[in-house]
């Protein structure tokens, strides 16, 4: 059935295509700005706090110290976390030395499937970033085999590290300097803020599905 | 549609217009979102370039249409993506319920997708044993209520938060009375987070469908969408096929227009692109992906090059919101899923000018809608194209139920009116016979309509031309 519905539409469309008749206009592509590096992180953390999202900027020696104080703020009781990756490997060595009411690491190590139960009740979850865009302001969120995609969405509370030097000027820029088009993984997403609707009479409500709080540590290097 | 019921237009606006509460709810809201849209696009240059771009795009794809669409399936299909192609509704639901069926699946979570609503997908797999459940907030609040969405962008717009409280008290088990916005969402979020962890498959729109590399982006602020299409084991996408651009780079400025003029933000929450399913090793996503591209009427209207432009549409819904006879009726009126400005000319030339040709008539024709629309549909233009072919008997005619209008008494009144205005005297002497009769003119047929609300037209008992020649101007 498919296959014939296939021929026929695309017959129509190739009959229809020589009907055009006016000239087509070329797409002119509008330049993107690009901004100085104190001016990405000035107009990223703008736009994402406009966005609800809570911004720090700090440096290599104090995130984790400045995470710390995050989470014991909130209570929590657990934290999903890529475990086999950098970021998994600072959180490890940090929180057997720590004191203190830390929540309790959780790996995501096992497939979805056996993992979900368990998800789905944990605080808050927290991710690397492939980067991030200023302008508008969001981050680049690229799930691997290391670090799944669910991390940055179930968890009630998305915290997400971005290293400072790699924050694009633009959309635009991000996909041609990182050559996105000959390398697309299985899922890329763009991450503005916390979950939101104004499905109610346009009034703005955070946390409707996805997490309540976005939490970004801008990493100075 | 499926099983479309025969639209009375005008029993829908008489009752639309009398629903003072419904005309509060969408006047209030519409205001807003043309508020928020002109915020964002505040410099009317650059709104003005960006649009002349995103004209160029849609009109650059459109014209190599089956190329892309046909590079899209080979990119898909290389990434693991299965594509389906459905030429009808009927064949597009038996898709979804085969996919369904070879799971053994019987629960369906669902993103936001309007291809969906144009299936009436949910009756048809509810009649199948199966449960579709609405996901985006505004889509589960008609679904609970048995409704259609009244906007394509914000569905449940003409309901007010009490009203609100109302559907959640009475449908969904345990909820208490309140019309908090906040403990609403809560009510939501909890009732819907069982449902994602639970359901078998995924169902969601398609955005834009990447041709040069299988992606398909999606857009969004809830979260729903990315929970549908990454909890569940299987995930299906609908697209209507026009629907694919060329390039990954032609996603900025795309995303730019679409969510401006939607929603008026910058970017939404989220930005999804999915362009394989799970591979191996990693821990989440759907293991199959499934993309259904419809045509439904599509490829017909994509032969005219002028109703081409029909398929231009993002369904970002800004002419809607910018329609003075929308923000007077809301989107129900219009009886069919898609509303507003592009629904007058969308639908009439899918469902046939018999059936839908009348919603080309709800139109002052004020142009509002074609300054506003992303990617510069000229909308009137394809008003008065669907008002003339519904009169026209050229068997040229491309809109199917072309001349559906035409008679005898009309289009003698207009050959008397063509002779009339190509001969001097003659319309002289029928101006004097009119401007003696005045206001005695009966109030008979179409004049009695027309005065139902309106005064009747005084005609002067001297003409121009003649007021012209009694002051001797002569220099005509």
């Amino acid at each position: 059935m498919s296959e014939q519905s296939r021929q026929r539409i695309l017959a129509r469309l190739a009959a229809g295509t020589r009907q055009a008749s006016a000239p087509i206009p070329q797409p002119d592509p509008i330049p993107a700005r690009t901004y100085s590096r104190t001016e990405k992180i000035e107009k990223l953390k703008t736009l994402m706090e406009a966005m609800r999202t809570e911004v720090h900027v700090t440096d290599a020696q104090n995130w984790i110290h400045k995470l710390e104080e995050i989470l014991k703020k909130r209570k929590l009781k657990s934290l999903v976390y890529p475990p086999q990756t950098t970021l998994g490997g600072i959180l490890e060595s940090h929180w057997e030395s720590a004191e203190g009411n830390l929540p309790q690491l959780i790996p995501y190590e096992k497939e979805i499937e056996d993992f979900k139960e368990r998800l789905f009740t944990i605080d808050a979850g927290i991710t690397s970033t492939a980067g991030a865009i200023a302008d508008p302001g969001a981050l680049i969120l690229w799930p691997s085999e290391k670090e799944p995609r669910l991390m940055s969405l179930v968890p009630s509370i998305h915290i997400a590290i971005l290293q400072a030097d790699k924050i694009f000027s633009s959309f635009l820029e991000a996909m041609h300097k990182e050559k996105w088009s000959t390398k697309m993984p299985t899922n890329v997403v763009l991450i503005s803020g916390p979950s939101k609707t104004a499905d109610i009479e346009m009034t703005l409500a955070f946390g409707v599905h996805g997490p309540r709080e976005l939490i970004v540590l801008i990493v100075e290097t | 549609m499926a099983n479309h019921q025969p639209l009375d237009f005008e029993k829908n606006v008489a009752r639309a217009i009398n629903d003072k509460q419904l005309i509060k709810n969408i006047k209030s809201a519409m205001n807003t979102l043309v508020l928020k849209r002109k915020n964002i696009f505040s410099d009317a240059a650059e709104t003005e370039r960006l649009r002349t771009l995103g004209n160029a795009t849609k009109s650059q794809a459109l014209s190599k249409l089956p190329e892309l669409l046909e590079r899209l399936e080979t990119k898909c299909t290389e990434n693991g993506i299965q594509v389906h192609w459905a030429e009808t509704i009927p064949e597009a639901n038996q898709l979804v319920l085969d996919i369904m069926k070879s799971h053994g699946a019987t629960r369906l979570v669902k993103g936001k997708s309007m291809v969906s609503e144009e299936m009436e997908l949910n009756a048809y797999l509810q009649k199948h044993g199966i449960e579709a459940l609405e996901t985006d907030l505004g889509e589960f609040i008609i679904q609970l209520n048995h409704e259609t969405p009244a906007h394509i962008i914000v569905p449940a717009i003409h309901k007010n938060r009490d009203q609100i409280s109302k559907i959640f008290h009475d449908h969904i088990p345990g909820a208490p009375y309140t019309d908090n916005v906040d403990e609403l969402n809560a009510i939501a979020r909890k009732t819907l987070r069982q449902k994602f962890e639970k359901a078998d498959v995924g169902l969601s729109g398609v955005n834009f469908a990447v041709a040069e590399t299988g992606t398909l982006c999606l857009v969004e602020n809830e979260g729903n969408g990315r929970m549908c299409t990454t909890v569940p084991g299987v995930h299906i996408a609908l697209m209507g096929l026009e629907k694919v651009v060329e390039k990954l780079e032609d996603l900025p400025p795309m995303l730019r227009l679409l969510i401006g003029s939607a929603t008026g933000q910058l970017i939404t929450t989220y930005v999804n692109m999915i362009t394989s399913p799970r591979k191996p090793g990693e821990k989440d996503g759907p293991k199959e992906v499934h993309l259904i591209i419809l045509d439904n009427g599509r490829s017909k209207i994509y032969a005219d090059p002028q109703r081409r432009k029909t398929l231009y549409c993002i369904r970002c819904g800004t002419c809607l919101s910018h329609c003075p006879v929308y923000n007077r009726i809301g989107g129900h009126a219009y009886g069919y899923i898609y509303p507003g400005p592009i629904g007058k000319i969308l639908n009439p030339q899918v469902e046939g000018l018999e059936a839908a040709g009348v919603l080309a008539t709800a139109s002052s024709l004020c142009n509002a809608c074609e300054e506003v629309c992303p990617v510069k549909i000229p909308i009137p233009e394809l008003i008065r194209r669907i008002r003339n072919e519904s009169y026209s008997k050229d068997p040229a005619s491309m809109v199917a139920g072309h001349g559906y209008k035409s008679n005898w008494i009309e289009s003698l009144v207009w050959k008397l009116w063509a002779i009339a205005n190509t001969r001097p005297l003659i319309n002289a002497a029928g101006i004097k016979v009119l401007g003696a009769l005045g206001l005695k003119l009966p109030k008979v047929g179409p004049l009695k309509l027309w005065t139902r609300n309106r005064k009747a037209p005084e005609l002067a008992p001297q003409s121009l031309h003649e007021l012209v020649k009694h002051i001797g101007v002569d220099n005509e």
